[in-house]
């Protein structure tokens, strides 16, 4: 399916997603609420047939998370990246995809351990790189500790 | 002729003294036999965590063969070998795994710390959260090997360095010391 | 749902847990395996990562868009040459700069080196697994040949940061490709003496075939690239279907399989040896002339955006995400590393299996466990 196309299907079965087309490749914004749905479709639907999850991560924007999917479809050769936005940073929640791609286990695992993201109805979410007893999440902006050496 | 008085009590032998390591001839012989076989048979302990590991492997291979010094077999088990190489960086949740194996080592033992992440930190210094900056911070060290990674000629000339240390100790002065 | 790498329950009836590693010999790095088994049959494995978590991504949120890149020879060690590429390549994505075409030969022909001897190293460790001592010193053998094409030319033997953003550091040595040629005639040799070791051995064929099992569908769905989703039908070669530097201007095969067991994951890679050397008698004598490096700022600035480049490093896909807010140090930086995904699929490839398969099938999927924990 061509871009023009996606954001048509898309626009159709979520009206209040946005889109951003200056990069590489089509990115839908929505929010963190309306994702496990949207997922399901965008994996179960023949025109779409997402089946391949490649980089699932998250980047934090000092008010807000965003979690991003990029996602690829072996039998029609089109690529989508998903963007949904968390508003709430001290509570950050959102429904896991690790049910449409196992793939997704990992990867959400790792970015509980480095963000404090909780998601919900995973089978196992504990720390994946640091200790069991660390306190506070790297990557986030706001971490601080007194073994970092800056220049 | 005068007794010195600032010697209190001490008379002073006019000839020269010369010290010699307690036990004398028999025991300085068998110190020397001792570290010769001692250097000559260390055998390391197989422990690579990162990019230093394929250069010490690359210094056990055909190229550079550091069984020519003796460090032919590589033990799997720490109870066995008398060498850890530490190749590779050491993270904090690695740092106990690598304390408990150098507890496990039966004396004597000896640690060469190989590549900068080993030293100090190396290139992962600044603004890491999780890196020990040095492993002697855990566990020490006899021999340190710059580089990242080192040649596998820098790690066959730090271990002729152990070597030449090893050479150099005295077991049985340390034993008569600990006797008294 | 519980998930197959899931939380920590009870043992059952005759079951004990037993831990492997983090200091292992047949761990190809610091990974902690915990084996849930009855006898000796594996039921339950739980890997725990994490031992040597270096921190790279935060460490990039504080260095140039230069620097960063040495930080991912030390990722993939094997794989070098490659995951600077990336690096590089999505940098210039960022500023939609065109490198030289001698810069983009060149650089195919070191990513093809580099896969040639990561190949060659895991040959050699996969014998050594499986408890062959011969093949160590045979691989290392023409691996050293390798290295030293990669000191003289670009001065590192593993940990090179030979790419920068706009093309190579500095121009390839006089000798250059006298030497690769001669490299390539002695390798081209020595394909029958590793068949004859290894390939054909009752040994390895007893221990690798119907050994650890992948189905198609449950690699695409576990995010498994390289040549062990290759090995299981699944056609995911980058260099084929997204090319990059030079790889649409040669002419190569993507060796599938429809195995899915151990040997065909060990064959797959015997096959590709071969389409590299190949990959690289094609363009060594046809290097273009011209400039090695396109022009860039001293201080490089990407604008603001989202950046994202694949390819395929020797064992997989690796993916390269940079979120830039134009200043001189990226934001955020993900690299979407091939071992993650391919370690994921390890619990239900060994399920029901004995150690010894384990071990064997740890051995094909060829893991390096920095670029995992990076």
């Amino acid at each position: 399916m061509s871009t023009e196309d996606l954001k048509n299907s898309i626009t159709a079965i979520l009206p209040s997603s946005t889109f951003d087309e200056t990069g590489e490749f089509l990115n839908v914004v929505i929010t963190s609420e309306e994702l496990l749905p949207l997922m399901n479709t965008l994996r179960t639907k023949s025109e779409f047939d997402f089946d391949f999850l490649f980089c699932l991560t998250c980047i934090d924007w000092k008010d807000h998370f965003m979690m991003v999917y990029h996602l690829l479809s072996k039998t029609h050769q089109h690529t989508l990246v998903i963007k949904a936005k968390i508003a709430d940073r001290n509570n950050a929640q959102i429904e896991t995809v690790c049910n449409i791609w196992r793939t997704a286990e990992l990867h959400e695992r790792e970015v509980f351990d480095l963000f404090g993201v909780k998601f919900i109805n995973h089978p196992d979410l504990r720390r994946l790189f640091l200790s069991d007893d660390w306190v506070g999440h790297p990557l986030r902006k706001d971490y601080t500790d007194e073994n970092m050496i800056s220049l | 002729m005068e007794i010195n008085k600032s010697m209190e009590g001490k008379l002073t032998f006019p000839g020269q003294i010369h010290e010699t390591t307690d036990g004398g001839i028999l025991v300085t012989k068998l110190d020397d036999v001792i570290n010769w076989a001692r250097s000559n048979s260390l055998w390391p302990l197989v422990f690579g965590t990162s990019c230093c590991a394929i250069e010490m492997m690359s210094a056990a291979d055909a190229k550079y063969d550091w069984s020519r010094f003796g460090f032919e077999v590589a033990r799997a088990t720490p109870r066995q070998a008398d060498l850890i190489i530490v190749a590779g960086t050491i993270v904090m949740k690695m740092a106990p795994v690598l304390k408990r194996l150098y507890d496990q080592m039966p004396d004597p033992k000896y640690v060469i710390a190989m590549g900068a992440c080993t030293i100090s930190g190396g290139p992962f210094f600044y603004n890491t959260y999780s890196v020990v900056k040095g492993v002697d911070h855990v566990i020490p060290v006899d021999v340190y090997i710059p580089g990242c990674p080192p040649r596998p000629e820098a790690l066959l000339h730090s271990m002729i360095t152990l070597q030449e240390k090893i050479k150099h100790e005295q077991y049985f002065k340390k034993k008569i010391e600990e006797i008294r | 749902m519980r998930g197959l790498i899931g939380e920590d329950i009870l043992t059952e009836e005759g079951e004990f847990i037993i831990n492997m590693g983090p200091q292992h010999p047949s761990t190809h790095g610091v990974l902690h395996l915990k084996i849930w088994l009855d006898g000796e049959t594996v039921k339950r494995i739980q890997p725990h990562l994490g031992y040597i978590h270096r921190s790279i991504e935060k460490m990039s949120e504080s260095l140039s868009y230069r620097n960063f890149i040495f930080a991912t020879s030390r990722m993939d060690y094997l794989a070098a040459h490659v995951n600077n590429e990336a690096c590089a390549l999505t940098v210039e994505k960022g500023l939609q700069l065109e490198v030289p075409q001698r810069a983009k030969v060149i650089r195919t022909i070191l990513s093809e080196l580099t896969r040639l001897q990561s190949h060659q190293l895991w040959w050699g460790c996969t014998g050594l697994d499986l408890g062959g001592v011969t093949p160590f010193f045979y691989a290392f053998r023409e691996r050293e040949a390798i290295m030293e094409i990669f000191e003289e030319t670009c001065g590192a033997r593993l940990t090179q940061n030979y790419m920068v953003p706009g093309g190579i550091m500095y121009d390839v040595h006089p000798n250059f490709q006298k030497r690769v040629k001669d490299v390539m005639i002695q390798i081209k040799g020595k394909f029958e003496e590793y068949d004859n070791i290894m390939t054909g051995n009752v040994i390895l064929e007893n221990r690798l075939k119907g050994v650890g099992y992948l189905s198609k569908e449950d690699a695409l769905s576990y995010g498994v690239t390289g040549p062990t989703a290759r090995a299981s039908g699944l056609s995911c070669d980058l260099r084929k279907s997204n090319p990059y530097s030079a790889y649409d201007q040669v002419q190569f095969d993507e060796i599938l399989d429809t195995g899915g067991d151990c040997y065909a994951r060990y064959m797959v890679r015997m096959r590709e040896m071969r389409q590299s050397v190949s990959i690289i008698e094609q363009l060594i004598d046809n290097i273009p002339e011209g400039d090695f490096q396109a022009k860039t700022k001293n201080v490089i600035k990407l604008p603001k955006g989202e950046f994202y480049q694949r390819v395929e490093t020797p064992r997989g896909e690796l993916g390269v995400f940079i979120v830039s807010d134009g200043a001189a140090s990226p934001y955020r930086i993900k690299y979407r590393s091939p071992g993650f995904s391919n370690l994921s699929a390890l619990p239900i490839m060994a399920k029901g299996g004995k150690i010894g398969d384990l071990v064997a099938i740890m051995a094909t999927i060829d893991l390096v466990i920095p670029d995992i924990d990076r």
